[in-house]
This record gives structure tokens, sequence and C-alpha cells, in this order.
């Protein structure tokens, strides 16, 4: 190990990974909206809307986040979509995680026992009413805590976005092991880099759980 | 002539799921004040009736109508959604498995609904609270989570939050099914009091014994039909059909 190296490349390190943050950010809020909509199609009464929410989770969970990646920043231009390497991947990424977090939503909201669905129909709450009131507050935590596991594997995924330019953690890293020809080090202080980023991130889910707990609420 | 109209009726009821047809052709008039248990061995439709009454279970055919308004509209989408949400406001039910939710207290499990649905202020949704508990005797235990409750108390919660909605008619599905045997007592203590108030009630049960004390009619179905029907003197004391008696003969024996 060469600590003055260490010391020399963090930060370059350092700034790198902000760029990974920032895509995992932006690539999740997409993914949300997008996985709200699918949601929503999904639950719909009108039948196409269900099949197309189908039809969308099961294209891109059956083709390569990287064909995806490809697909849109190289194919794009010949559809007159001509997006920087960054627009490109966070919008791919988004809409591809959005799939995977619809699917976590679905079961979490599956998972409540239908018997509260009738209670509440029964009082006379409408579908979405039960679905505001009752379901999604029971939901919730189980919703937090696959949101999060998502989240950490778009982190990581990120890493692929450096085949089309974007100067995030892992392409920063191949940059320093050209001029240091020092590979193991600068690769251990990468994925330390994205240990850090996973850490916080599953903190925050965490925080988020806990405050969904009902065990963890004051017995009146 | 409001007080002739039968507070439930139900013509020629007939549900199928795919090709099995699970009631064949129901009729029932329940008159205000009434209160009609219905019996039978499981499997033999006598659930599936109850929860059409509030359309819970779709029906494949026939007529239900509450107090002069037919329930089954043949409305769609969003008419639909407004007209069965109201006539549902005006039927309480009560689940085997109490259906209470987890994530409110029993004060909220109890209020949301009048304020949700009837506007009613939090104040006043509270009192009304109150009042209910003290009804099923759990005065103090408004602040619990449901967790916290025994079965019987839960169920006790449950009737509270379906009287809530100042309902026309009760429902009753198996009420008592899934308690404790110790326990059963105090959720039949708390239904017999609302017979006592003239609450009108359509109860499906198992338990012969309470079915005959609170009764003013009782219907013993079977493979999805009313075998035999009456005064509980007639159908559970002195029943003429042999399927009746069958099934008596093993409720009675447990």
């Amino acid at each position: 190990m060469d600590l003055e190296l260490l010391a020399r490349i963090a930060p370059f390190i350092a700034e790198a990974a902000l760029v990974t943050l920032e895509l995992t950010v932006v690539s999740a809020v997409i993914g949300l909206v997008v996985s709200a909509l699918v949601v929503l199609a999904r639950f719909s009464r009108l039948a196409p809307l269900r099949w197309a929410a189908v039809a969308y989770v099961s294209v891109i969970r059956g083709t390569p986040l990287l064909v995806q990646l490809f697909l849109v920043f190289f194919g794009g231009p010949q559809l007159g979509l001509d997006l920087s390497p960054f627009t490109a991947g966070v919008l791919t990424m988004g809409f591809n995680i959005g799939a995977y977090m619809s699917e976590g939503i679905r079961g979490a909201i599956l998972s409540v026992e239908r018997g509260q669905s009738e209670a509440a129909r029964s009082l006379g709450f409408g579908r979405l009413d039960t679905m505001r009131y009752f379901i999604l507050p029971q939901a919730a935590p189980l919703m937090v805590r696959s949101l999060g596991v998502n989240t950490i594997i778009l982190s990581k995924g990120t890493a692929l976005v450096s085949t089309v330019g974007v100067v995030e953690l892992t392409y920063s890293a191949q940059r320093l092991v050209t001029s240091t020809y020092k590979p193991f080090e600068v690769f251990a202080m990468a994925g330390a880099a994205y240990i850090l980023i996973i850490g916080i991130i599953s903190l925050i889910v965490r925080m988020v759980e806990a405050s969904f707990d009902p065990s963890r609420r004051a017995p009146a | 002539m409001s007080t002739q109209r039968p507070m439930v009726e139900l013509r020629n009821i007939r549900k199928s799921y795919g090709t099995l047809e699970v009631l064949k052709g129901i009729d029932l008039s329940v008159e205000r004040g009434r209160i009609v248990s219905i019996i039978g061995p499981s499997g033999s439709g006598k659930s599936t009736l109850l929860r059409s009454v509030n359309m819970l279970e779709e029906v494949s055919a026939g007529e239900i109508w509450l107090d002069g308004t037919q329930v089954n509209q043949p409305l769609s989408g969003r008419a639909f959604e407004r007209h069965i949400n109201g006539i549902r406001q005006a039927m309480g039910m009560v689940f085997q498995q109490f259906n209470l939710f987890p994530h409110l207290t029993v004060h909220q499990n109890i209020m949301i609904g009048p304020m949700r649905l009837k506007g009613l202020s939090k104040d006043a949704a509270r009192q009304r609270a109150d009042e209910l508990l003290a009804k099923v005797g759990l005065t103090g235990k408004g602040g619990s989570y449901p967790n916290r409750l025994s079965g019987g108390q839960k169920q006790r919660v449950a009737i509270a939050r379906a009287l809530a909605m100042q309902p026309k008619v009760m429902l009753f599905d198996e009420a008592t099914s899934a308690l404790d045997p110790e326990l059963v007592d105090e959720v039949n203590l708390v239904m017999k009091q609302l017979a006592g108030e003239h609450m009108t009630m359509l109860i499906v049960t198992h338990e012969m014994r309470f079915a005959a004390e609170v009764s003013d009619h009782v219907l013993f179905m079977d493979g999805g039909v009313v075998v035999e029907q009456g005064t509980p003197d007639r159908v559970l004391a002195n029943p003429t059909e042999d399927r009746t008696r069958a099934f008596l003969r093993k409720h009675l024996s447990n």
C-alpha cells in the first residue's frame, strides 16, 4: 500500500464519488416517478393500461441495463435524440430502476391483507381513499425497504455509465490507474467510496423505515 | 308505507365462480328491527350470501334491496362507486378476522369513517367513539393499538367501528368463529344488546344456541340453496328436513 499515493488520489476519488452520488440521486428520483406511474397503471381499472405496465416491466427486466444504455446513447441520435452522456445515463437508469421499484411497491401493496381493504370498503370508503388511508400506510415500511434495496443496486449500477464517458467513480479510477500504475490502491479506494455511498443510503432508509414502524410508537 | 317495506330484501340471488354455482336462487326478506341468522355447513354459501348484501361479492343474478334502494344497480365506473359507497355507509359489517386497522389506534379506527365519510368534526367523532366504546365495554381503550387487545376486545372495537357510521343494518360474518371459547360471550353479549335495541341484523353463525336465543328468523342453507327457514323454534328445535336434522345433530353434539 502506497499511502502517499492514496492521499494524492483522494481528491480525484472524492470528486468522482460526488458524480456517482449525483447519478444515483437523479436516477432514483426519475425511478420513483416512473414507478409510481407504473403502479397506478398496474392497478388501473382500464385493461390496456394494466397490459402496458406489465409489458414495460417485462421489457426492462428482460434486457441488460448496458444494452438499454447503449440503445439510448448510441441509438438515440438516429431518432433525433441527441443526449449528453450524463442525461442518457440518468434517463436510462431511472426508467430501468423504475420498473424494479414498481414491482417492489406492488409487492408491498399486495402484502397488506385483503381483509383490510374489505373493512375499509364495507365502511363506504372508495378505492382511492382505501389506498390512501389504509393500504399505503400499512405497505409503507415494506415499500421503503424495497425502494432502499433498489437504490443501493442502482448506485452500483451507475458504474455502467462509465462506458459512455461519464467521469464517475469507476471511470475516474480507470483513468487514475493509467496515470499511477497502481490499480490495487486506486480500485480499493474507489470501492471504499462506493461503500460509503451505500452506507449513507442504508442509513437514510433505516431512519425512514423506523419512523413508520408502529412498534416504535409509544403505546398510549 | 315505509314501515312495511323490508329493510333488506334479496330476490333470486345467484352467484357462480366459473361453472360452480354457489348460490342457486336465494330469496330473503328482513323486516326493520328483525334479526335473521343464517346457518349451514361450511361451503353452503352462507358467507357468500351475506357478503353479497353489501356487494363485497358481486352476484351473477338477482336483486338486492336496502330500505327501498336497489343495491346492485346496473351503473358503471364512477357512478357505481359513488352509489355503492353510499349504500355501504348504511350497512355495518363485522368480519370473522376483525380486520381492525393495525396502524390506527382504537379511537382512530372508530373515528376515521365518520370523519372522512360523514364530515364529522374530530370532537364529535371522538365523542361518538367514546360513547360506543362505553357501550361495548371498552371505556379507556381508545388510545391502544389493536395489537394490544384480545380477540374479544378486537371484535368489540370492530362492532363499535361499524356502529359509528350509524348503519341501518348490521352484517355479522361469523363474528365469534375466530375467538377463543372464553371470549365468545363478551361479543355475543354486545350483539344481544344490539338486538335489544332493535338493530336490524343479519348473522352468519356456527353457534346454534346463540342463533336460537337472538333470532326472529333462521335460515338453514346447504349447497347454495335455502333448505329450511322459519322461527328458531321451528328450524332449530323441530326441523322437518333431513339435511337440517343431520346438520344440527352434528353441531349440537360438539
